[in-house]
Formats: structure tokens, sequence, C-alpha cells
């Protein structure tokens, strides 16, 4: 039983449980939360490829599995290839007569963390995403490498402090702008690709049903709360993610055919970014007299950003 | 339904088309790939054959070889029959992937054509990035022309999908001298290839629903070790796999393929250890040496992986050898050359125990010839005449500069 006959979330978090909860996960990790929502998003039959991350490490660990679908684990940055390449293979088989469950309806879909999706990973997604394989590919995206003990990546936002962009005296953390993902996949022409957040669960798993349904390459950033590298109570996942999505720190919408702009959730009451930095330890060095000034920024940033999505939203280009 | 290719009875083939043929005619699922120099027409080749009909599998180019070997283990996990082809920095690049593909008992068959790894960057054929392959789990065969490279490539799917193996297997050529060459090849009618070749049989499919399966899982100090010893025991124990499946191929073709390799061994008194087309040269070498009284032998491991450590021991056990040189065509880093350290230990166990000298040659595709195979081999008389080694044990051979020689010898 898929999302689409589900009206409550008590009865959607159990609808189609292929997602052991018996994993190595952090409590409060929000990794689970997308994954299992993904599983639960469709009845059809999944071939699942991840990246090695948080994810991958805690789910896979012999002589155990938590995934009670067909899933494929190989690098850190090769998931994107790997469920491409098996699409490749079912296409071929389909065609030669050759599937063990020929009429099996079957969607490929990769998982990676944001260190496997913006660095390292980077080139073997942009690849698969150009030759259009029917795939959906979700960005777990907890801004750091959790997996190795929280360093930057190049999904970490300014001001972060990791144990690589440190704050000190001489420094607020991370100095560099967070890459910007889902402009990027959407400028390779993917049919769908969306930023997404497990707060938001009926838009969430509506983006991803979207994703799974659209033939062609498909891409979803997250937001994953990392309770252990951001630095919050494993209790408050959810409250922190909707200071997140209410903050406009990560804005959920849509871009179709790498053009047409939906914005997916608009808060009643925007809330300063200040509130969503000072619910997490990561960033407290940022409320010191001397580096308060990179609040401002990043809420300079974030207003014009949201700017940006609705004028694109209006515009329809 | 692929059309069927037309071929002569005799082809004119270079040992890249020989391979694509090869790859063509076993119907391969997907083939996942990157294009270099020399391994290019390769894929080329198989594009062609793709774009006209010929071939009923997916076809993906991808961004990198790091890339074509991921979709190769994808694919493969996926339940079919996988292929790619590359040479040298694309190999290194594919090296991780290696190491997962062969740790995940996934039959991939990857067509090395050899070629030097930078830097300084080089086109040429050299065997750095066959060495470079050496540990990584995979079964390796080596071609020494294009009929060989045509042949082990159809007998690399049935040594790797082989339910007792399920191991990748790479067939080496080498680059330019096999690669560009182009010389008589006897090919197999489709029917009669893909017939040797036989259906793939999935294992652990992820394809099949009714079974999930999870490939590439985590394993740390637990069961780590267990996990390498069985596909250390799988590599080893594949060696009755390939002999039987090159005997069926003799039995169909007539061509006797053999994990060591040897001419001229019965009374052979000085012997050359080589390996890929200097093989040919090493053998003209040794029939000119005879009719001037020389002995000269040639032992060449064909399978280099896993290494025929017995085999070598008893092409190596005759009473009548006496010395025996090595020849490396990889730049050794700092340490004697990879087939002089395996042939010594193989041959330390010999009753003969002949004197043994390392050979580091042809980089970058240095041309390795007839009478430079000649002089090595006089070399080696001096040495039997000797009754010890007169050389330092490690030299360069066709180098420009002064000469380059390490390590004396202690024995008498």
């Amino acid at each position: 039983m898929a999302i689409t006959s589900i009206k409550n979330l008590k009865e959607f978090s159990t609808a189609n449980d292929r997602f052991e909860g018996s994993h190595l996960l952090c409590p409060g990790c929000a990794h689970s939360m997308i994954v299992r929502e993904l599983m639960n998003a469709t009845d059809d039959n999944l071939v699942i490829a991840s990246n090695t991350g948080c994810l991958e490490v805690s789910t896979a660990v012999y002589p155990y599995t938590s995934w009670d679908t067909s899933w494929i684990h190989i690098g850190f940055e090769n998931a994107a290839t790997a469920a491409a390449c098996a699409e490749s293979m079912f296409k071929a088989r389909k065609r030669k007569g050759t599937l063990p469950n020929p009429d099996a309806p079957v969607k490929f879909v990769a998982f990676g963390g944001d260190g496997s999706t913006y660095d390292i990973g980077f080139q073997w997604l942009s690849g698969a995403m150009e030759r259009g394989h029917d795939f959906t590919y979700i960005c777990l995206d907890n801004e750091n490498y959790a997996n190795t003990g929280g360093q930057r990546s190049s999904a970490t936002p300014v001001g972060a402090h990791t144990s690589t962009a440190q704050a000190g005296t001489h420094s607020y953390g991370k100095t560099q702008r967070k890459k910007d993902i889902v402009s990027i996949m959407a400028a390779h022409g993917a049919p769908y690709v969306a930023q997404l957040a497990p707060n938001k669960w009926k838009s969430m798993a509506k983006g991803f049903q979207k994703a799974l349904e659209t033939e062609g390459p498909c891409f979803i950033n997250t937001v994953s709360a990392c309770t252990t590298e951001w630095k919050f109570d494993p209790k408050d996942t959810i409250n922190v993610t909707d200071l997140a999505t209410d903050s406009l720190m990560f804005p959920i919408y849509e871009i179709i055919n790498g053009h047409e702009l939906n914005i997916l959730y608009r808060p009643k009451n925007v809330i300063p970014v200040e509130d969503y930095l000072g619910a997490q330890g990561r960033y407290k060095h940022l409320f010191k007299p001397e580096y308060r000034h990179v609040i401002d920024m990043i809420q300079k940033e974030v207003d014009e950003k949201w700017e940006l999505l609705q004028r694109r939203e209006e515009a329809r280009v | 339904m692929a059309k069927e290719f037309e071929l002569n009875e005799v082809e004119v083939w270079d040992g890249n088309y020989a391979a694509s043929q090869a790859l063509r005619q076993a119907q391969i699922d997907v083939v996942a790939a990157y294009p270099i120099t020399p391994s290019t027409p390769i894929v080329e080749g198989y594009g062609a054959y793709v774009a006209n009909g010929y071939v009923d599998g997916e076809f993906v180019m991808v961004e990198s070889e790091h890339g074509a070997m991921s979709g190769c283990v994808g694919a493969a996990a996926a339940g079919g029959r996988v292929a790619t082809a590359t040479s040298s920095q694309g190999f290194a690049l594919m090296v991780e992937v290696l190491y997962q593909a062969s740790g995940m008992r996934l039959p991939i068959v990857l067509t090395v054509v050899n070629r030097a790894l930078a830097s300084p960057l080089n086109v040429r054929g050299d065997h750095s990035d066959m060495y470079l392959g050496r540990d990584s789990g995979w079964i390796q065969l080596d071609a020494y022309n294009p009929q060989e490279a045509y042949d082990l490539t159809l007998c690399a799917f049935r040594i790797g999908e082989h339910l007792d193996v399920r191991l990748p297997v790479m067939v080496h050529q080498d680059g330019f001298t096999t690669s560009h060459k182009a010389q008589n090849v006897t090919p197999l009618k489709d029917d009669v290839a893909y017939k040797f070749v036989g259906d793939y049989v999935p294992v652990n499919d992820m394809l099949d629903f009714s079974r999930p399966v999870t490939h590439g899982a985590q394993t740390e100090e637990d069961w780590h070790f267990e996990h390498k010893a069985k596909q250390h025991k799988a590599l080893m124990d594949s060696r009755t796999v390939i002999d039987e499946v090159l005997a069926e191929f003799k039995e169909l073709t007539g061509r006797e393929y053999k994990r060591v390799e040897t001419y001229y061994m019965e009374d052979a008194e000085v012997a050359l250890v080589v390996l890929g087309s200097s093989v040919e040269t090493a053998v003209i070498a040794a029939e000119e040496l005879r009719a001037e009284g020389i002995k000269a032998g040639i032992v060449s491991p064909r399978c280099f992986r896993p290494f025929p450590y017995d085999l070598v021991r008893d092409a190596l056990d005759v009473p009548s050898l006496k010395a025996v040189c090595c020849m490396d065509k990889s730049a050794p880093g700092g340490a004697m050359g990879a087939l002089f350290n395996e042939i010594s230990a193989a041959a330390y166990t010999t009753e003969s125990r002949p004197l043994i000298t390392n050979y580091i040659y042809g980089l970058g595709g240095r041309d390795f010839s007839i009478e430079e195979a000649k002089r090595i081999f006089k070399e080696q008389k001096a040495h039997a005449d000797a009754g010890h080694i007169t050389t330092p044990i490690q030299q360069f051979s066709g180098v420009r500069g002064p000469k380059l020689g390490f390590f004396e010898t202690r024995r008498g």
C-alpha cells in the first residue's frame, strides 16, 4: 500500500516497510526518515544504490542488512553510475527476454550524502544525468562529512563550524558559500529536480512520487538534519528541520524540465535565520560579537535567494 | 534480435578489432566504456556494431574509466553479461573499482590494451598497467597477437562466469604492437562463438525481485579476512576451470593455450621469461640461436593471475637449465621486476635452481628486437658457462646513457 491511499503520517510511516528499523544510524538522524519515505512512496520494486556514507555504513554491515529490496554499494562516488547501469541492464534484459520478473514494475534509485553528491561523486552524478537514465538520485544533505566525523563539504553553509573549517579566534568556520546543487542539476535539463524536507512529509512524498514516475534522470536534494554534527538534541530533528524550512535557509521547491520552478512551501511566518542558527551548536560562535556580522550576511543571502526563487517562479522561464 | 555478422574464414584484423569482434559475439548485455589510446578502437568497433544492429545489449559511454568500471559493477549485479576495455591511465583510474568488482565476485570481462603509465605521458605499450592490476583479484590472461586476443576474450567469459569461479577477467594485449598491427585471424562463426560462450547465468540477481540481495556490504576485522581468504581461494581454484575452458577451446578450434607456455624448454640451457608480444620475438631469437648451438628456451606465464607458481616451477625444473633471465616491461619503482620476483620464488623450489637475472626493457614502447633477445640469451649463456652471474642481477636493456645495473651476486 503506497502513499496515494494513505491519509495520515502514522499509517504512511509503516505503509510498505522495506527499510528495517534495526540499523546503526544515530538516534535522531533524519536519513532513515527520508529513506523510509522514499520507499513508502511507491509499491514498485526498487533497485537502490548507495554511495559510501552514513546511510551505507549503517545499513549493510555483514552479516546483516536493513534493505528488504535489491541494494548495492560500490564506493564513495559511484552510486549514480551503479543505479544508472543497473537500469541499462534492465533495458537490455527486457529486450532480450531474460528478466526473471518481466512484468514487475521497477524503479532505480541512488542515495548519496552531500559529500558524495556535491563533492567526490559529482562527476559520476553529472554523467548519469546527462545520459538520461531512468532513475532518481536522492541527496541526503546534512551539510558535512558526518560519517568521518564532521568535515566540511561543498554543501556546508557559510559560518558553520566543521572539523576542517573550524571556528576559532581567527575564523568563523566555513567562509565559502554552499554549492547550489539544485540549479546545477536543473541545468542538466533533468525533467524533475526538487529540494525537499522530511518535516514537510506530504510534499516530500509527493516529490518522491513525481520523481519516480517521471521518465528520465531526476534529482532531489533533501535536508537531513544531523544531530551529531549540527549539535542539537536527537529529539529535536524535526524541530530543527522546521526552523530550516521556515527561516528559508532550506526553501522547498521543484524545477520541472530545467526551467519551470514551483515553490512547494511558503512559511506563514518567516522566521529570522538567527533562530535556526541558534538552535545548533555548529553555529554558536556566530553569536559572539566579533562574528555577528556573519549572521547578517547569511540573512541577506537567504533573502536574496528567496527573492530569486519567487521571481523565477513568476517568470516561468 | 542481433544480426549475424558475415565473417570470412580468415580475416585480417588487428588486436583491437579482434577483441571487439569477440565482445560482439558474446552478445554482452551492457558495455559501459570510455575511450583511451590505444584501446579506443575496441569501443569504436563495438559502437559500429551497435549502430548497425549487430548487438542487442546496451552501450553506455560514460564520463570516465572509473565510471566505466562502476557501471560494469552495477550492471553485472543486475544479472547480465558485462564487459569493457581500457588502457594505462584509464586502467589506473579504474583501480579502485577493480578491487570492488572482484571483491563483489562479479564476472566482468576487461580487455586491456597494455600501455605505459605517466609520468612522462606516453601512449605506447608496456606492462605498467597490467602489473598495476596484479593484486586486484582479477584473473589476468595475456595474448601475444590478434588471434589470441580474439580467442582469449571468448574464453574469458566462460572462465569468469563459471559458477565455480564468479570472478572478473582481464585479457591483455600489447598496445600498438598487437592492438594496431593487422594479422590473419581465424574467427568462429557467430553461432559457434556464442554457443561456446553460452548463455549468462545470473547469480544474486538484483532484478530477481523474489529474492532481494544486498551487494557490497561492509565488513571490518570480524569478517573481512574470511571474505578475502575465500576470494583468494576462488582465484586459486579457478586454475582448474581455466584449464578446462582452454581444453574445450582447443577441442573446438585446434588452437591450444596453456596457463604457462613453454618453447624449446625440453633441453634448454638458457631461458627467457617474457610476457606479451615479446614472446614471439624471443621464440624467433631462440630458433636462430639454436641454429648456432645455443640451447635457448622461453617460458611465459600466459595466465599472469592466478600466478601459475607450480607450472612455472615445472617449466623451469629442467636438469639442463643453467641460467634464466626474467624480462620485466614495467618500471619497477625501486624494486626488482615483479616477474623476476615471482619466477625466482617458483624457481627456488626446483632441483636445478638456475641462475636468475632481471632485465627491465621496452618501457614506453621501446622496441624489443630479435637482436636484443639474442644478446640477452647470450649473456645467460655466459652466466651458464661461468657457473655464476657475471653481471649485476638487475639491468636495463635498450636504455640510453651509462649502463644501469643493481645488485651483485653472492652465489658462486
